[in-house]
């Protein structure tokens, strides 16, 4: 029976390293921010100062970048992630335009982040300093309104996926009760399957706003890469994740290393504060019609 | 048909939804088509045998190819299968012949989080465990971290399809007198075969085209390496560098490389589909 238990061994071990590999990567984190975090303590997350040759740092310019890009990010994809998502699982929940649209964002979360933002530079940022310079803006081209477009793009498939299966989701019985009482379809929507589905759809929209908490290439090639509070959404300015991806490789001392594990700590623990609520979520609905 | 002021009303707002849910459907394929675009009108113009089969060259001088951050890229992605493959596939294995025990279901909410890790942390993270003891970067780092971002993938969908087996197949195989490491290894496995591959193909596409995790751990290198413990190029990593460049020639060549890369992990999607569509045949 050797085998037999071998195997067996194998099978939990690999499962168990899964579970340690996630509470690995906390304790190096915490870990690697120590010295930060005894130098700054709790002044880290609220000062704005990020100055390497003064060797003071604060994340405050960073958590602002983050989270400006990504709300801004989450509003302007939120009718189209709601559109598909009803589109798909309401209007057209099979046949070919619903197989068109769908591996198009399926393709659209495939497309690598740097490409996006090597399009951003070429093609976006030219079009945005036109924009800025027709309202009357400093034309940086670059900048937090530049990201939160990119992020968009990028984030509409998470959210509208699941909110078409959670649409799926919402049972016959009901719709077909609505319909019988009168009702039209934009009626049964609003009425019965938002209704039904709107915890659901809102997870998505978690889940698509903690991918756009951590998005990194794609930001850090048009946001500016300025460590300043932006003033207004058109300026540049930077995100925990871009100014990780853009100095880290050139810390000037020990204490710069690790107020940027610590920055990489606050995304960690941000990014999966906002997983964790949106998976609970999903997986009560999933029970509740299971 | 008579029609009360009221009833007109509420149809007209039922055609003003129908339109409201349409347009953004029609709209939201533009960026990918238009990213698709020149991606494909610019790279074409650079796609030759020079730029897949040669060195870059020093700034100034105009050519020059990627053909080490192509050779880098396939390193790296399959040092990250060979690590992330028979872990993660065992790993979802368990998930789905234990679904009841507290293992399985802490597991399954790590498998989750380890997904909505950024990956920029896991190249902080892999930079501290291997860059910083072996002293180097490395494409051995860059494959662990491609690995770690490759896992829930794997998992998951070993999950998923292995639940889908049906039990009678495992009762059979049982009463027959088969050990149950035997049921595991020659009726589950080869039954769900095509689903745990095309798991395996899709978790690669998405790594192939990461950089963040590559930027503190394979670093990038304008030379071939074989290797595996000094830094290796990306193609990814070659687009950021040459994104920001001021040489037209160099930004050239990053759409040539962006070319490579969309062509890469669009095929890599196409091979699940294919999976799939065979699988779906033999059913």
């Amino acid at each position: 029976m050797l085998g037999e238990k071998l195997f067996r061994a194998v099978l939990v071990t690999s499962t168990l390293l899964v579970t340690l590999l996630v509470a690995g990567i906390f304790v190096t984190l915490v870990g690697g921010s120590l010295e930060s975090i005894a130098t700054f303590g709790l002044r880290f997350l609220f000062s704005t100062t990020w100055d390497p040759v003064k060797g003071v740092f604060g994340a405050a310019t960073f958590i602002v970048g983050t989270l400006l890009t990504s709300f801004l990010a989450l509003i302007i994809s939120l009718p189209f992630s709601l559109g598909v998502g009803i589109l798909l699982g309401e209007y057209y929940n099979r046949g070919a335009v619903a197989g068109t649209i769908g591996v198009i964002i399926d393709l659209l979360a495939s497309i690598p982040s740097v490409v996006y933002g090597f399009w951003g530079i070429a093609v976006l940022v030219p079009l945005v300093r036109g924009l800025e310079a027709k309202i009357g803006v400093t034309p940086y081209g670059v900048g937090i309104f530049t990201s939160s477009l990119i992020l968009a793009v990028m984030i509409v498939p998470y959210s509208a996926s699941i909110a078409s299966e959670v649409i799926r989701l919402v049972p016959g019985d009901m719709k077909r009760a609505a319909y019988a009482l009168g009702s039209t379809r934009y009626e049964v929507v609003r009425k019965i399957v938002l209704t039904y589905a709107q915890s659901g759809i809102l997870a998505g929209i978690m889940l698509s706003l903690g991918r756009a908490l951590g998005e990194t290439m794609a930001v850090t090639m048009v946001i500016g890469n300025v460590s300043k509070l932006p003033t207004t959404i058109f300026s540049p300015g930077n995100t925990l994740a871009s100014v990780i991806a853009s100095e880290f490789t050139e810390s000037t001392s020990a204490l710069h290393q690790s107020a940027m594990i610590e920055l990489a700590l606050v995304l960690f623990l941000l990014t999966t504060l906002i997983n964790w609520i949106a998976h609970q979520t999903i997986s009560r609905m999933r029970n509740r019609n299971a | 048909m008579h029609r009360t002021a009221n009833v007109r009303s509420r149809l007209f707002r039922n055609r003003l939804f129908e339109i409201l849910v349409f347009v953004p459907g029609i709209l939201v394929t533009v960026p990918f088509l238009l990213v698709l675009y020149h991606v494909i009108a610019k790279g074409i113009q650079v796609i030759n045998w020079n730029l897949l089969f040669s060195l870059p060259k020093p700034v100034g001088e105009v050519g020059g190819g990627i053909a080490n951050a192509i050779v880098g890229t396939i390193t790296v992605v399959i040092i990250a299968a060979i690590v992330s493959v028979p872990i993660g596939v065992s790993a979802g294995i368990y998930l789905s012949e234990s679904r009841k025990s507290r293992l399985a279901g802490i597991t399954r909410m790590a498998a989750n989080l380890l997904q909505s890790v950024p990956s920029i942390v896991i190249g902080i993270v892999m930079y501290s465990w291997i860059v910083v003891p072996l002293r180097s970067f490395s494409g051995f780092a860059g494959g662990i971290a491609l690995a770690v971002m490759m896992f829930p993938v794997i998992v998951k969908s070993t999950e998923e399809t292995v639940n889908l087996v049906p039990s009678g197949l495992k009762e059979a195989s049982m009463a027959l007198g088969a050990r149950y490491h035997v049921t595991i290894l020659r009726i589950v496995i080869p039954t769900s075969l095509s689903g745990i591959l095309s798991g395996i193909t899709l978790a690669g596409a998405r790594v192939a085209g990461e950089t963040a995790p590559l930027l503190f751990t394979a670093f990038g290198s304008p030379f071939f390496n074989f290797n595996i413990f000094k830094p290796v190029g990306a193609v990814p990593l070659v687009i950021y560098d040459y994104a920001k460049s001021p040489y037209d020639n160099w930004i050239q060549l990053a759409w040539g490389a962006s070319f490579v890369l969309i062509a890469l992990v669009l095929a890599l999607n196409l091979v699940v589909r294919l999976i799939k569509l065979v699988h779906r045949g033999y059913q």
